[in-house]
């Protein structure tokens, strides 16, 4: 009983990983570019989030949609000025700017005259209530993130399977050159990208928020995001969401089972495992070199 | 203008090109010499500081700007040295022992580090760095019968032939001597057939193995030589500090340390010492102008991060050389006065290789 119980709060845990890991691969698929401020723009959610239920007082749902436009405002904006310039470049400078995006938004978050380094609480309405099934005690916390996450990845399927922007976008994944001989508009499409990416780290962020609160820091979580992203193959959209999965469910289990210290290290002890003995990932396209 | 009138090949490798280099690092040498004897104690600290971190980064320059291997964890082995030195020095072990040990395992764990490095390239090196440089630090912070765990752990001062070096110029000369000693190595490396062979793993892995450079061999060679640099620097750091304690050596730590590189310029050793000049000297002119701040910018702890996330934004937007590249692109405005061009540093329109074919 214990186990299902730790499993389900892994479960949980592990879709918020699962949502970041989800930007890491969107962006990554799309533009080859590995986003390291991805827990930033989550950070940014959330902040969005909260700004819109207590200052602007719009139910928790709205706020949500709410968070999920400005954030993705930011992802497009930071697509658009600060990342196109320097397409093509190495993959060590993208990295770095991305980087520096982060260490920015984060110093910057802390300048806010109201935010400052202080905790804060997102007001849910479904704050501390419980399920008990069985002999199991489900907090709604986790069925919403849960439910959520399902939810979004559902429609992010529908998106790419059914949509022109979407079948445009997984041609321009799969070859950019081609596609853009195509006449799909791939530098629209890469603003695009990003903003999806960046609407899926606010949906992270506001869940999370109910689990650890909102702080300038809560975007390190991204760390933490990068070893789901691994295990998934870093190009495959459900390989993300069950990278992240495996690793709430290590973490939870490692946390209860095994001495301590070995939670936080855990993630990344199976990423290491992964990188040595299977480096493609679970759901990793393998591609040749062509020479 | 200078010509060098070059008859020989051994002079494209000579450690100074040509007279007034050697003058112009005879006057730094200098100067550095008699600093003690000029500026305030603070200061005197804050340049023992920049000597060892200029050994970090020539270390991660070798690794990151030589041989094109991103690292994500040098803070670790950075926190391996400290601890192995610290250790050590509490078990009474003389100095001049224990900072070779410490650099020695330093360079052991950085070939552990650098094993996923032959299978992995790019960014999946990037994060197997990171995932080694948390699991460490998770090592250090729970080993605490060794490292003291959270708590911390007092490092003795130095004690060498009798004489202290604890503080003020005695360990200011230490300092400036590894850091030099650190330089020449580097230096000497780099125009010797091992550096030759990571710089063309750099340039294109594929075309170095053609060549016959083992890509194994150089490249575990690069990750320990660089490891075993942080290693010595993070013995010196400990007895600088005099107080380790696990959240010293972080991930944000780690991506300092390959910010400070990005930003001196990747691909010289001149932008490794700007970039640990940088490191050190920003706080320090964040506090100095603080006063004539608006309070709520003065005030807010977030100023430090951003104003470093915000230059090396600008940096690699306009500057990919870094200072060293903005240093260079000045000084050639001045030899070349009236006739340089706008266009003389304009960067080559790069198409990014692939990370998805391997």
């Amino acid at each position: 009983m214990q186990f299902i119980q730790l499993v389900i709060s892994g479960l949980a845990q592990g879709c918020i990983y699962g949502l970041i890991a989800l930007g890491f691969v969107l962006i990554y698929k799309a533009t080859e570019t590995v986003n390291f401020a991805q827990g930033e723009l989550l950070m940014i959610g959330a902040f969005a989030g909260l700004f819109a239920s207590t200052v602007l007082g719009l139910p928790y749902w709205l706020a949500l949609v709410a968070a999920m436009i400005a954030t993705a405002i930011v992802g497009f904006g930071l697509e658009r000025v600060v990342l196109r310039p320097i397409l093509g470049q190495s993959a060590v400078s993208i990295v770095m700017v991305t980087i520096g995006i982060g260490y920015m938004s984060r110093g910057l978050i802390t300048m806010l005259p109201v935010v400052g380094t202080d905790t804060h609480t997102l007001p849910v309405p479904f704050r501390g209530e419980v399920f008990r099934v069985g002999g199991l005690v489900i907090s709604a916390e986790h069925i919403v993130i849960i439910v959520t996450t399902i939810v979004l990845c559902a429609l992010l399927a529908a998106l790419f399977r059914y949509t022109k922007v979407g079948v445009a976008m997984q041609a321009m994944s799969q070859n950019q050159l081609a596609a853009y001989y195509m006449g799909i508009p791939v530098k629209r499409l890469s603003s695009l990208v990003w903003a999806i990416a960046a609407a899926v780290a606010a949906i992270a962020g506001i869940l999370l928020a109910p689990l650890t609160f909102i702080h300038a820091n809560m975007g390190l979580i991204g760390i933490k995001a990068f070893p789901a992203a691994v295990i998934g193959g870093f190009t495959s959209l459900p390989g993300a969401i069950v990278g992240g999965l495996i690793i709430g469910v290590v973490e939870q289990l490692a946390g209860f089972y095994l001495i301590e210290g070995f939670k936080d290290a855990a993630p990344f002890i199976v990423v290491l495992a992964m990188l040595i003995f299977k480096p493609n990932g679970l759901f990793g396209e393998r591609l040749a070199k062509k020479v | 203008m200078r010509f060098i009138f070059k008859t020989r090949y051994e002079q494209d490798i000579n450690l100074f090109q040509h007279g007034g280099q050697m003058f112009w690092y005879a006057v730094l040498g200098l100067v550095l010499m008699a600093a003690p004897f000029v500026v305030s104690s603070y200061v005197l600290t804050q340049l023992s500081q920049i000597f060892i971190y200029s050994i970090v980064a020539f270390g991660l320059m070798l690794l990151a700007g030589f041989t094109g291997q991103l690292s994500l964890g040098h803070a670790a082995f950075l926190a391996v040295g400290a601890y192995t030195e610290a250790v050590l020095a509490i078990a009474g072990v003389p100095f001049l022992v224990s900072v070779p040990l410490s650099g020695l395992f330093a360079a052991v764990v950085g070939i552990i580090v650098g094993l996923p490095a032959l299978r992995v390239k790019g960014l999946y090196l990037g994060i197997a760095t990171l995932a080694f440089g948390t699991i460490i630090e998770e090592i250090i912070a729970r080993a605490e019968p060794i490292t003291g765990g959270n708590a911390g752990l007092m490092v003795p001062p130095i004690n060498l032939f009798g004489l202290r070096f604890a503080d003020g110029p005695a360990f200011y000369y230490l300092a400036f001597a590894f850091a030099l000693a650190a330089g020449l190595i580097l230096i000497n490396i780099l125009r010797s057939p091992t550096g030759r062979a990571f710089v063309a793993i750099r340039d294109s892995e594929i075309s170095a193995q053609s060549m016959g450079v083992n890509l194994a061999v150089y490249k575990t060679m690069s990750f320990a030589i660089s490891a075993a640099f942080a290693g010595v620097a993070g013995a010196l750091y400990a007895h600088n500090i005099r107080f380790l304690s696990p959240d010293q050596f972080t991930v944000v730590q780690s991506i300092e340390l390959i910010m400070m590189v990005v930003i001196g310029g990747l691909g010289s050793i001149h932008g490794a010492v700007y970039g640990a000049i940088f490191l050190i000297a920003l706080p320090q002119a964040i506090n100095a102008v603080k006063p004539f701040l608006p309070l709520f910018l003065s005030e807010a702890t977030g100023l430090q991060p951003t104003i470093f996330g915000l230059v090396l934004v600008l940096v690699v937007l306009f500057e990919p050389l870094g200072i060293y590249g903005a240093w260079l692109k000045t000084r050639t405005y001045f030899d070349l006065f009236p006739f340089y061009r706008q266009g003389m540093f304009r960067r080559q329109k790069a198409f990014q290789k692939s990370d998805r074919l391997k």
